[in-house]
């Protein structure tokens, strides 16, 4: 890529600069819920070249606070590359030197794509909480729109990791003569009881904000700050593991004597504060409710009366699983779970749990054995997709 | 391919579903789906293993064989396979047991303490037998139950299982006369092909 040379601080093993773009579309989208969105916008980020038979064509699905800038950087300034740099670049386990890799921000997001930040056509002001209940299905039906607008046929593979994952799931279902391999990482077939308890804590926590107004804080010029930080904060303990935070934190204090106050006084409450604060700024409080209803409703198998074999039975393409030792959000038996699932539908899968101390956020991060996996599947995805090496 | 591995590739009928436990880096399992069309899983837990498993395309699970196969349905697949594996079991009978659920027949290969070598190490020398099929020393071997080819059939016939074939895997007497009529003696590798009793 050219803006190696314009850009010579960037890595090398990085996608580089890289621009998002907006499609949009006209045909009305039908959704679960029983409503439909006239007209939408959906914003994503390529990296690599669609190669002259489409036939490298990689999705990447994005989590709860994910978005389509999942690697390279946008400008210079950048301090931090996209969300999953670590993992999509050259030479990297999903290799731009030979995938065209693309990203989108889902809908209902905040991030560019339409959602409760857009104007409702009709009413001319925002969606606000108006805007249409999302699911998994609706995503990956939208997803496909865009491969369609893209020109893509198949995708070689369709990865994705938590809430990512499972729209990979629901790919493989939905349209499995389209996807040609899956990555399900750090995800499950369906949230449990704990899971549901702890996005409503996080919900509850942004609807009794006296500034949420019922979704409407926007024409009240203002933000659920209070009530998103605490949501914030709350997913943030489910997303690391107890020993992370043993090791990042201890019970280290931010001064040398305790204060005997309510302020911070616990380096781990400074980090929660800190996490917090920052996302109650950058995140929309509708979105966040939104994706967190996704979250919920998603459960494949209760079509089949929670049967998940009969369920996955529409599959086709082989799978590769991945789960973290202490992950407790999606743990390794969740992950399981849908391995058994696809075992017993007799469809092609590998399931690997990789020692990580870092929790739910390990699919994130960079870890020696995950990158062998990941960039060994991958391989054999550009091998079966006929593509050459580079 | 091991020698023992290529001899259970003969053994494989075209197109059967099979489960391969302690699949290894998932030659057989490869060759078998190339050469053969069979489909199925291996169950490994050495992640270089799993690594060359996935690199090669060959569907891998990671899962602890001491755990059971209690995610297989009964009758999931049409042959299990165990090659070097059952003498690392915490309970070789229960694994057998669980193998002939899964499916009706398998196919299970153990180096054979009974074998001269071995015999002559610990006669004569006094120690555990160290060879090229046990390479470990006695206090970091995996290998925590050995057994003979005369001990594995008395286990199948208790169960009442049948065996329906047998061999030996050797490094310098292969298809030698005296491993086939002393396999306990001159097998180093212990091959048996084993299915339910009625």
């Amino acid at each position: 890529m050219d803006s190696d040379t314009l850009m010579p601080e960037l890595p090398s093993d990085s996608v580089g600069l890289v621009a998002p773009q907006t499609a949009h579309f006209d045909v009305p989208l039908a959704l679960a819920c029983g409503k439909t969105l006239q007209s939408y916008d959906l914003v994503y980020e390529t990296y690599g070249k669609l190669n002259a038979s489409r036939s490298n064509a990689v999705l990447i699905c994005h989590a709860l606070s994910g978005h389509h800038h999942a690697a390279g950087y946008h400008s210079r300034e950048d301090r931090k590359p996209g969300w999953w740099d670590a993992h999509i670049g050259p030479g990297k386990s999903i290799d731009t030197d030979r995938f065209f890799v693309i990203s989108l921000n889902n809908l209902g997001g905040c991030h560019g794509s339409t959602g409760p930040c857009a104007i409702n056509p009709d009413t001319g002001r925002q969606w606000g909480p108006d805007f249409p209940m999302m699911t998994v299905g609706d995503w990956v039906h939208s997803q496909a729109r865009l491969a369609d607008r893209l020109g893509i046929e198949r995708f070689a593979a369709v990865i994705g990791g938590s809430l990512g994952g499972m729209q990979v799931l629901q790919w493989s279902l939905a349209y499995p003569e389209r996807i040609a391999n899956a990555v399900v990482i750090a995800a499950t077939p369906k949230l449990s009881a704990q899971n549901i308890a702890f996005n409503e804590v996080a919900r509850q926590a942004i609807r009794s904000d006296p500034d949420f107004y019922d979704g409407w804080y926007a024409e009240h010029d203002t933000l659920p700050r209070r009530g998103l930080k605490l949501a914030r904060m709350v997913g943030h303990i489910t997303y690391l593991s107890e020993d992370a935070m043993g090791s990042k934190f201890g019970r280290d204090l931010r001064s040398d004597d305790l204060n005997f106050g309510y302020d911070v006084e616990f380096q781990v409450e400074s980090y929660l504060r800190y996490q917090g604060d920052t996302f109650s700024t950058s995140f929309d409080a509708n979105t966040y409710l939104l994706m967190t209803k996704a979250l919920d409703y998603f459960d494949p198998a209760a079509a089949h009366d929670g049967d998940l074999a009969a369920a996955v039975a529409p599959a086709s393409c082989p799978f590769l699983v991945v789960s973290f030792s202490t992950d407790w959000r999606f743990p390794p038996s969740r992950s399981r779970e849908l391995v058994d699932a696809l075992i017993r539908a007799g469809k092609p899968v590998s399931y690997v749990c990789i020692d990580s101390p870092h929790g739910h956020d390990a699919f994130l991060l960079p870890e020696t054995r995950y990158q062998a996996i990941f960039a060994s599947f991958m391989g054999r995805v550009a091998h079966d997709s006929g593509l050459e090496d580079s | 391919m091991r020698a023992d591995l290529e001899l259970i590739h003969g053994w494989i009928p075209h197109g059967a579903h099979i489960l391969d436990l302690g699949c290894g880096d998932g030659a057989l399992l490869d060759a078998l789906a190339r050469d053969k069309n069979v489909t199925g899983y291996g169950l490994e837990i050495d992640p270089d293993g799993i690594t060359a498993c996935i690199a090669r395309g060959v569907n891998v699970i990671e899962q602890n064989l001491d755990q059971g196969l209690a995610n297989f349905d009964d009758d999931a697949c049409d042959l299990v396979i165990m090659t070097q594996a059952l003498q690392a079991l915490r309970r070789p009978d229960r694994m057998l047991d669980e193998m002939l659920r899964v499916a009706s027949e398998c196919i299970i290969t153990f180096p054979n303490f009974a074998y001269w070598r071995h015999r002559a190490y610990l006669g004569f020398k006094g120690y555990m037998p160290v060879s090229k099929s046990l390479p470990h020393a006695w206090y970091d071997t995996p290998n925590i139950h050995l057994s003979t080819f005369n001990d594995f059939e008395r286990l199948c016939r208790d169960k009442g299982l049948i065996i329906s074939d047998r061999a030996v895997g050797n490094g310098d007497h292969e298809g030698h006369w005296s491993s086939r009529w002393w396999p306990n003696l001159f097998g180093e590798t212990a091959i048996f092909r084993v299915s339910r009793g009625r």
